[in-house]
């Protein structure tokens, strides 16, 4: 059995206008995480995976499918009855100077969720566990007595992990963890979330528009695009053989730091199409308008996410036809 | 001939806690050359762009020479405004920035345009036409009505890059241009800058933390730390083995692909 499983998962939002049009920001997403599994999920702006994190943490109202945590049912729990999740559920978001109190300590920060979480602890118990998981992420004591902005950002964003753990919970969101701090830094944030997956064994969801920042990191990857899941696989598959012409223009963009790179740059550049505008999707394939292989079957009817040929799931109506994967886009 | 000639370029901000933020910095941008500054945050690569065309904050004082087509920019607030817009253009991280909220993109490029080329209204609308069109904007016509919020960040950074080349300048100054964007954004605004360098003939300097952003843009890479210049070496000498550990360093932190295939 899975710890977190997602069955069918939507979630819509009334679009802004004069039109009441609801739109799917979550479309009927299948997904499971297992025991210390940190499971990754990668997908533009606005394609819905941070929706899917609140999802699963009870934050937004599904409007159709179900939320299980070990076997539970958990989307259709009150606020009162989902309480107890929010010591097994815990996030990490994008912005860590956004989620601090600049009036609050650090380590009064760190400690502030077991004063809801866990209302027995003493306020020096309170601070003696936010001392300890500021120094399991790094920080020393010196640095959790100060403020907010005298921290830097890679800092406080490891207090913000120190945060997400000081309840020891079984599964924590990642929200675009490492998306706003200095590359040399991701690569240090990184590091830490790995070391307390493989120490704690904690089990979590993985989000980022970098696949490479997500393949390294997770064993499993799942694409997202336009509220609805693509491809989902082992990552050797997903990067070395993408099935879905989304994945492989996800890798085609992440940035080559190799002689090829500048190549493949004017190639993109040689032949620049438009900037997109993203509309409302049609019955057919969300990717078919922006999609260099779509056919008129593509924009008509909408391809279920299935099994792949290697065990992988997709939803392409092509997908059989390039077996080995898609190939890089050519360079000049 | 040098376009950009910085010679011992110093950056002070005066406070209870005087900071050095760039020190005794040389640097030379040649005509059509695309050279890209990278380093962490707080390594002064900002400032010493601001401190060129006389944009530091008012408790900060800029020492040493900064030379753009021969005429000394330091020291002398009006030829460093003289040179903003028509000689230097500007793209920030943040494109909402370089926007006015409140008014339609096509008045604010063709105020530019006006105030640069002296066109008139009719001749203006079309050139903020032109402008969109270079920056691969679909339905450039239709975009002129709306106002900034209603674009994504991809496309503000395109109307905010129209507005920088309004004035058709000699070099363009781009801070962190895609740091704020996803990765396929991210992908076409570099092909874009890349193109937009060829067909407008100009210079590019481009400062950003991330290596694999200028990996593919950049003729020549130089590394700064602390308000110093470590190495200035070509993109595929450093690409292949920079000079400097600390270069090294930066290039490592790249996340790739590279042995996940």
């Amino acid at each position: 059995m899975s710890l977190l499983e997602l069955r069918g998962v939507t979630v819509r939002y009334r679009q802004p206008g004069a039109k009441a049009r609801m739109l799917a920001a979550v479309d009927s997403v299948q997904l499971a995480v297992g025991e210390r599994e940190m499971l990754g999920l990668v997908g533009e702006s606005g394609c819905g995976k941070t929706t899917l994190g609140r999802a699963i943490l009870g934050l937004v109202p599904l409007a159709a499918g179900e939320v299980r945590w070990r076997g539970q049912r958990i989307d259709d729990l009150g606020r009162r009855a989902f309480r107890p999740l929010r010591r097994e559920l815990q996030c990490v978001f994008q912005d860590p100077h956004a989620c601090f109190d600049p009036r609050m300590t650090v380590a009064e920060s760190v400690a502030e969720p077991l004063r809801a979480l866990e209302r027995g602890l003493a306020a020096a118990a309170r601070e003696r566990r936010a001392i300890e998981r500021l120094e399991e992420v790094g920080l020393g004591r010196e640095l959790a007595e100060r403020y907010p902005h005298q921290l830097s950002g890679g800092q406080l964003q490891r207090a913000g992990i120190a945060r997400a753990l000081v309840v020891d919970p079984a599964f924590v969101v990642c929200d675009e963890p490492v998306s706003a701090l200095d590359v040399s830094v991701q690569g240090q944030i990184v590091e830490l979330l790995e070391r307390i997956r493989a120490g704690r064994g904690l089990a979590s969801l993985f989000i980022s528009h970098n696949l490479a920042v997500v393949a390294r990191l997770c064993a499993r990857v799942t694409v997202m695009y336009r509220g609805r899941i693509v491809e989902a696989g082992p990552r050797g598959q997903i990067v070395g053989q993408p099935l879905h012409p989304y994945t492989r223009e996800l890798l085609d963009a992440v940035p080559g730091i190799d002689a090829g790179a500048r190549a493949r740059l004017l190639a993109r550049a040689a032949n620049a199409r438009p900037a997109r505008d993203t509309g409302a999707g049609a019955d057919g394939c969300a990717y078919a308008a922006r999609c260099p292989h779509a056919l008129a079957r593509c924009r008509a009817e909408r391809p279920p996410l299935r099994p792949g040929p290697d065990g992988r799931q997709v939803a392409c109506h092509r997908a059989e036809e390039w077996p080995g994967g898609l190939p890089p886009a050519p360079a000049v | 001939m040098t376009l950009l000639a910085i010679r011992g370029l110093t950056v002070d901000f005066s406070g209870a806690r005087p900071v050095r933020a760039v020190d005794g910095v040389d640097l030379d941008v040649a005509p059509r050359e695309c050279l890209a500054i990278v380093g962490e945050s707080g390594s002064g690569k900002s400032q010493l762009l601001l401190a060129c065309v006389g944009l530091l904050a008012a408790n900060g004082r800029a020492d040493g020479s900064a030379r753009f087509e021969g005429v000394e920019l330091l020291g002398t607030g009006d030829r460093a405004a003289a040179v903003r817009g028509r000689g230097i253009g500007f793209v920030f991280q943040d494109a909402s920035g370089s926007l006015t909220p409140h008014r339609r993109i096509g008045d604010q490029l063709a105020e530019v345009a006006q105030a640069a080329h002296g066109l008139d209204r009719l001749a203006a609308r079309a050139e903020a036409v032109r402008l969109l069109e270079a920056v691969r904007l679909p339905e450039a016509a239709r975009r002129l009505r709306q106002y900034p919020h209603e674009l994504s960040g991809g496309m503000r950074q395109r109307v905010a890059l129209a507005l920088a080349l309004a004035a058709r300048p000699r070099l363009l100054f781009a801070d962190e241009p895609t740091t704020a964007l996803d990765v396929t954004v991210q992908a076409e605004i570099l092909a874009l800058l890349a193109s937009l360098c060829r067909e407008f003939g100009m210079a590019l300097l481009l400062v950003t933390h991330d290596l694999g952003v200028v990996a593919s843009l950049a003729d020549r890479i130089a590394v700064m730390r602390g308000g110093r210049l470590l190495e200035t070496t070509a993109s595929p000498a450093f690409l292949a083995g920079p000079r400097d550990p600390y270069g090294a360093s930066l290039l490592a932190a790249v996340p790739t692909l590279a042995g996940l295939r």
